[in-house]
């Protein structure tokens, strides 16, 4: 078990220095993240132009795990079309599950959160958002996503 | 006051240091805590949520299950009488335990939440309505908060919170001035999970006495750090689970006043709780079994009494000032570390210990810590209006027990040392 592997740089840099963080007033989409096991909690915000994500941003409190991640999601999905968007969070979700997973260059900065899947309990720290984004885009209801 | 003199939350007496706990000794029952995590040798500081097994009781339960089980209060065949004698010699062994007039007075239930839900069920739905008043504290867990809840929506009655300061103590000027002739019921925790406040009992229910309401205690962590006598107390109703206290999961007691558990309806129908049976008319049982309905966890009684025996062998009041030595340790372990925040800080505190670290969230820290071989509760601690009133998502929670030692803490410090490094 490596913590370095776990609290990498990028990982240690998102938390600190989140991106996208805040609200977007006008938004067309919003949804609210839960964990109640660890009381992460973040309200994602996205307005978009047609099937594309114009902007989206991410507040609330969390751990690092899941801040990162919502950081590096928000980076990462901005400007992509709702069904790159799919596509990309399926990727994500083999990388935080399958211990075989081979390394997906598409994923950019987000193979950084391929540590997570050596600690099991933190897998949903850092699904949260992604499960938020969706419910956000109206992937599925409801609004309010909880990962218990 | 009397009562308070049967509460052993203190620093240890001048002169009884010669009967010292040897908690090197006592980790040599806990075959557990040999164990390693994550490579490193386990450093169990999560008692609070869950405290480990000795040997004795391990072996009391493979006992019972090896050699004398069968359904209680059934059959006349040799092993139905042999766990029907294990199961209410547990049951003896419990009222001696907390000092019960009687065994009629002790309920087996699943644990702590099932003792509070079966009072809330069978002795409040049945009387309270609107105008009448349930008060609890900020301090209690969601199982001493919940199922008044739901009594409140069930009868119209109201639910009071007596509010807490910034040390985590009770208001007590505002408990008493929300005290009145409306006030049915007081709950209130013994001590609080989330922090480790001790309340001032005896104060407690002298005054919810004077105004007539009945009080349950919530003893799920007092039990096992203190020695409670429930008539000393003059609690009602008392709550405790045996998981928390060296037993089995699955098994706790519901202690009530005799008068009161004859005056409430049973909770729960179906076997064990009749006395006959017919689609006219059902007789109930007498005491205690009107309120057990069903196969009771009888080797997790036979547990929790190997564990009450295993607990008054090393001596509760020697625990006790053991566990107070380690609080007192880590508490100024943890101040002098740059960025840890005690959240909780009584006068008098059972042997919990939470705390955030500026700028690491409890979960990484927990991440962290067990990666370092050391288990402690991270989270909201099934509290989560203490956390809203000290403005924390989460705490850290070191919680100690008989088998922790000087060692244990200085692991902990280590590793908090380790988890700045790596958020630097």
């Amino acid at each position: 078990m490596d913590l370095k592997e776990l609290y990498r740089d990028v990982i240690l840099d998102h938390n600190r220095h989140p991106r996208n963080f805040g609200r977007i007033e006008d938004a067309d989409g919003r949804a609210e993240g839960y964990n109640p096991l660890c009381g992460d909690q973040l309200t994602l915000t996205v307005r978009l132009d047609g099937e594309r994500i114009e902007d989206i941003r991410f507040e609330g409190k969390g751990c690092a795990i899941s801040t990162a991640s919502a950081s590096l999601m928000t980076e990462a999905v901005k400007g992509r079309d709702r069904a790159a968007v799919r596509e990309l969070f399926g990727k994500v979700h083999t990388l935080l599950t399958r211990h075989d997973a081979a390394p997906d260059g598409a994923l950019g900065k987000l193979a950084a959160l391929a540590g997570v899947r050596e600690f099991p309990v933190r897998v949903k720290c850092a699904s949260l958002c992604w499960h938020t984004l969706n419910a956000a885009l109206g992937e599925h209801q409801p609004a309010t996503v909880s990962t218990e | 006051m009397a009562a308070e003199a049967q509460l052993s939350f203190s620093a240890p007496q001048p002169g009884t240091e010669a009967a010292r706990l040897d908690a090197e000794a006592v980790r040599r029952d806990f075959p557990i805590l040999a164990s390693s995590v994550n490579g490193q040798p386990l450093v169990y500081l999560d008692s609070a949520a869950s405290a480990q097994r000795p040997l004795a009781v391990l072996r009391a339960v493979d006992a019972y299950e090896t050699h004398s089980h069968a359904n209680v209060h059934r059959g006349v065949h040799a092993l139905s009488q042999a766990a029907t004698a294990a199961f209410e010699g547990a049951r003896e062994r419990v009222r001696r335990f907390v000092n019960a007039r009687s065994t009629r007075e002790i309920i087996f239930v699943r644990g702590t939440t099932e003792a509070i839900n079966l009072v809330a069920q069978a002795y409040a739905r049945p009387r309270f309505g609107p105008g009448d008043e349930i008060l609890i504290t900020a301090l209690e867990h969601h199982a001493n908060i919940v199922p008044w809840q739901m009594v409140c929506e069930q009868t119209g009655c109201t639910l009071k919170v007596a509010p807490i300061n910034r040390r985590g103590e009770l208001e007590l000027e505002e408990f008493l001035r929300l005290l009145s002739p409306r006030t049915r019921l007081v709950a209130v925790a013994h001590v609080s999970n989330a922090l480790g406040t001790v309340l001032p009992l005896a104060r407690l229910v002298e005054a919810a006495h004077a105004h007539g309401a009945v009080v349950l205690v919530d003893g799920a962590q007092a039990v096992p750090h203190s020695r409670v006598d429930v008539r000393a107390l003059g609690a009602d109703f008392y709550c405790f689970s045996g998981h928390k206290l060296y037993g089995p999961t699955g098994i706790g007691v519901l202690y009530g006043r005799e008068e009161l558990l004859t005056a409430m309806p049973p909770w729960q129908g179906g076997g064990d709780m009749i006395l006959t049976v017919s689609f006219d008319k059902t007789t109930y049982n007498d005491l205690p079994w009107k309120f057990e309905a069903g196969t009771p966890n009888i080797s997790g009684a036979v547990g929790l009494a190997a564990a009450m025996d295993y607990v008054e062998s090393l001596g509760i009041e020697r625990i006790a000032a053991h566990e107070q030595r380690l609080l007192a340790l880590t508490s100024a372990e943890l101040a002098r570390l740059p960025d840890i925040e005690l959240v909780g800080t009584a006068a008098h505190k059972a042997a919990v210990v939470s705390f955030v670290m500026k700028g690491v969230h409890a979960h990484d820290l927990g991440t962290i810590l067990d990666a370092n071989g050391v288990a402690i509760r991270t989270g909201h601690h099934c509290a989560m209006p203490v956390m809203t009133f000290f403005g924390v998502p989460a705490t850290a929670r070191a919680s100690f027990g008989c088998y922790n030692t000087e060692g244990d803490v200085g692991v902990l410090v280590s590793a908090l040392e380790r988890a700045r490094q790596v958020f630097r």
